[in-house]
């Protein structure tokens, strides 16, 4: 007889009688904990044998991919459950023709490049940042956008551009800092925004993928929804996918546990017959989400025509830019006869594309592990410690 | 390889080893360099013979400074080949402006560290450079020991061997990465920055079975035993719930995204020993101050040869690699 | 660059809008600019994401969902244990047979 996944209130009112407190070592251990883990493979293992057919789960936030690497989570499956890994990975996605703007500034005797730690060693026309930095460049790799002020307070003559990252998860980051150029009116700080959306892609790699079904195998069934984008934008972002393409979403923590409680929900929804959306993070993940945080973003940012992914090409609506009113702090703007133009080819060899549609795995790719590999990654996937081909690469055949 | 030197090449992992082999080995090749050990043994191996540079940035921070740091940094490395640390010499590159009470105070780290050894410093060079040639100060030592135990060597791990590290791990990298953070942070972390050699002793008095050892120096623990694993041509399986780790390094290691045994060390050394005393060994090592967590670690096996296999207490495994790219900069 | 981590709020600057926040014992500042005001308390648990408090952590769906675990742990031992009562009982089934096959053979005899 199965048990019931919600528990009825009166577990609630048990569990303040027995007075268990929240730890913060709770908040890790607790949803790394290996019976839980262990449990849940034995619950997925017996409802998948119910399953009409194999179903395909993509993630499609870097960090899961991470955490599904990282804790050999593939192994503790049934054969007839498959991860496909999505283009989660901010860094990969980015596109040489972008990352070549972000060496050419930086290069500029009167600049000073301020970025995210993970830009370090994404490979441009010319090299990364990292040999940009070797050649002399002022290259500052940062833990929080908001360094961007002490930096611009010490080096009152030096313009800092701040080459601004991510997802929803840290968009709202980058206008908290704009908003605090403004108020603190700092003149010296300027803007070069490459902050992509989610709800575009998966929309994509569905359509995309669906032309293409005939000839591959993989599909997508459903999506492990990601973590920290959804804390942000709640999981109303979501909705669409269920409803308009009858694809399950469980928007999913990034511990081990939340995984697995995770695809555990989508089996359950599979052998039930069901197709929504649910969320598993309930700690922190609501319908709404963040609304200051998003309110902040609709405050200077507007979704640009056209964003090009790397592997993926233009998809319309999926990135952001400065609203024309903020143009002064524009660095695409103001620097627009020193950056290159032009589309950059991938290398011919390279099959990221395939890999981020989840089309194809890393071990793959004819250059994976030998030409291409994380000390000289020639792609996308390769590139960040998120990307699917650095965390086989990493994580090794064993999984 | 690059045509520049990246920062990269410093990392004591992958690139690192590739501008050793490709650059230095290749040019200055000889058997007893490509033995690739933690001191030179030579002189019919009865010395060991070993060098080390110090950059570290900041010079003081929590546990020790580059003086205590460089003299634990070439002892431990004779330590590690089983040798009594006797004679060092001391070069230092110094800024011009550097306070005269700074370098007091780090020549005095050093006096009380040789005395922990039981070493002299015989003879030394002193330069001064012009203001931005160096940062503040660089030192070097080399060192000579007498070797107590021969053999002791990092290309003779069998099957009959347990891994053991003597304490818990990381708290170098992650203290000097707190330092530099500096303003933002603030934590009760302390390098393990300590002179290995009383622990050597210990473990040679009571005759315990050593095959090798090696401290966990840059790129910590797993590039040690990814360096064992190619060198012996074996495989090392290690149970990750058993590799010691204290809270406050996990806080930085989630905190920063960094892996614990990817982190530097000063005071940590791993040990391959023989099945038979590897529990005598533990208890030894445990009646030292700080490793009240010395433990067993892992096994020698043959399933993977020259890799390293971590496994989890929930029935995965994955490999554990050598670390890669520029994890801390300027750590020692 | 998905590094969010839950933390533990244990000083509040209202007027500059930062909270000092603990994570295993490492403190550090992050700004409250995307939190509302009334929001945060000393104590709360937070996710904290490149400087900053993304959200609060809500405890009672944490501590449900620890409670479930524990539940799916209790009832797979369960199940471990019917099945190592049966495999027993059933081993012990074929035991007695055999036993009683081989006398009712020597009775025969």
């Amino acid at each position: 007889m199965a048990k019931p996944e919600r528990l009825p209130w009166g577990m609630s009112v048990q569990t303040k009688e027995t007075k268990m407190e929240l730890e913060l070592k709770n908040l890790y251990d607790d949803f790394r904990d290996a019976d839980t883990i262990k449990a849940y493979a034995k619950i997925i293992k017996k409802d998948a044998k119910k399953l009409e057919n194999p179903i395909n789960i993509m993630e499609v936030c870097g960090g899961h991919t991470h955490t599904i690497m990282k804790y050999g989570l593939p192994q503790l499956l049934p054969s007839n459950i498959k991860f496909i890994h999505g283009p989660g990975c901010p860094v990969c996605i980015m596109p040489k023709e972008r990352i070549d703007h972000a060496y050419v500034l930086s290069m500029l005797q009167d600049v000073i490049l301020v970025t995210l730690g993970d830009m370090i060693k994404v490979p441009g026309s010319n090299g990364s940042l990292q040999d940009a930095r070797s050649k002399g460049a002022d290259v500052r790799f940062v833990y929080s956008p908001l360094e961007c002020l002490k930096i611009a307070k010490e080096n009152p003559t030096k313009k800092i551009i701040f080459f601004a990252i991510g997802f929803e998860t840290t968009t709202p980051m980058t206008a908290a800092l704009l908003d605090a150029v403004i108020k603190q009116n700092i003149k010296n700080i300027f803007f070069h925004i490459n902050h992509v959306t989610v709800p575009e892609v998966m929309r994509e790699l569905i359509d995309s993928r669906d032309i293409h079904v005939d000839s591959y195998n993989n599909k997508i069934d459903a999506f492990l929804g990601p973590s920290h984008v959804s804390v942000i934008s709640g999981s109303k972002i979501y909705e669409e996918f269920p409803r308009d393409y009858k694809r399950p979403v469980v928007v999913s923590g990034f511990e081990p546990v939340d995984v697995m409680q995770a695809i555990s929900m989508i089996v359950k929804q599979f052998i039930e017959g069901r197709c929504s959306l649910e969320v598993e993070y309930k700690r922190l993940v609501t319908y709404d989400g963040n609304v200051k945080a998003q309110e902040l973003v609709n405050k200077y940012f507007e979704k640009t025509d056209l964003f090009k992914w790397r592997g993926l090409g233009n998809i319309p609506k999926s990135g952001l830019k400065l609203k024309p009113e903020f143009k002064e702090y524009d660095a695409e703007i103001i620097y627009k006869d020193v950056l290159p133009l032009g589309e950059i080819e991938d290398h011919k060899l390279c099959i990221c594309g395939d890999i981020l549609r989840g089309m194809a795995s890393p071990p793959e790719c004819t250059i994976f592990g030998t030409a291409c590999k994380p000390t000289s990654p020639i792609g996308s996937c390769m590139v960040s410690s998120e990307g699917a081909c650095a965390a086989y690469y990493k994580y090794g055949n064993l999984v | 390889m690059n045509k520049t030197i990246t920062l990269a090449c410093g990392n004591g992992g992958e690139e690192n080893n590739e501008l050793i082999r490709d650059v230095f080995y290749k040019a200055f090749k000889n058997d007893i360099l490509d033995k690739s050990e933690d001191a030179a043994i030579i002189h019919n191996g009865e010395l060991a013979f070993s060098t080390d540079s110090f950059t570290v940035s900041p010079l003081f921070f929590a546990g020790a400074d580059i003086g205590k740091l460089a003299v634990c940094g070439t002892c431990n490395d004779l330590a590690m080949m089983g040798a009594k640390p006797k004679y060092l010499t001391c070069s230092v590159i110094i800024e011009e402006g550097f306070q005269m009470r700074d370098l007091e105070r780090i020549v005095r780290s050093m006096k009380k560290e040789l005395e922990i050894n039981g070493a002299i410093v015989v003879s030394g060079d002193t330069k001064v450079v012009p203001r931005g040639s160096v940062d503040k100060i660089f030192i070097n030592t080399t060192g000579i020991g007498e070797v107590l135990k021969k053999g002791i060597s990092s290309n003779n791990i069998t099957k009959d061997d347990t891994i053991i590290v003597n304490r818990d791990i990381g708290c170098h990298g992650a203290a000097i990465f707190v330092a530099r953070e500096g303003i933002e942070m603030s934590s009760s972390l302390q390098s393990d920055c300590e002179s290995l050699y009383p622990q050597v002793k210990a473990l040679l008095d009571a005759d315990i079975k050593i095959t090798a050892m090696r401290d966990a120096t840059r790129g910590g623990v797993s590039a040690v035993l990814n360096e064992w694993s190619r060198q012996s041509n074996i495989c090392i399986e290690v149970q990750e719930e058993s590799i010691p780790v204290s809270d406050e390094v996990k806080g930085i290691c989630e905190m920063l995204g960094f892996e614990a045994t990817a982190l530097a060390n000063e005071g940590t050394f791993v040990l391959a020993v023989n099945h038979d005393d590897a529990e005598r060994a533990v208890e030894i090592l445990k009646t030292f101050e700080n490793c009240s967590k010395a433990a067993v670690i892992g096994k020698v096996t043959d399933t993977h040869l020259k890799k390293v296999v971590l496994k989890s207490s929930w029935g995965t495994s994955r490999f554990l690699d050598t670390p890669s790219g520029e994890l801390l900069p300027r750590i020692c | 660059m998905c590094l969010s981590i839950p933390s533990k709020v244990v000083k509040i600057d209202k007027e500059n809008e930062i909270a000092t926040v603990d994570t295993m014992g490492v403190q550090r500042d992050a700004s409250l600019s995307l939190m509302s005001e009334e929001n945060i308390n000393i104590g709360d648990y937070v996710l904290l994401h490149i400087g900053f408090v993304m959200n609060k952590i809500d405890e009672t769906e944490a501590l449900e969902s620890l409670a479930l675990y524990k539940e799916i742990i209790e009832a797979m031992n369960e199940e471990d244990r019917r099945l190592a009562i049966l495999e027993a009982e059933k081993v012990n089934g074929e035991a007695r047979e055999a036993a009683l096959g081989h006398e009712c053979s020597n009775q025969g005899d």
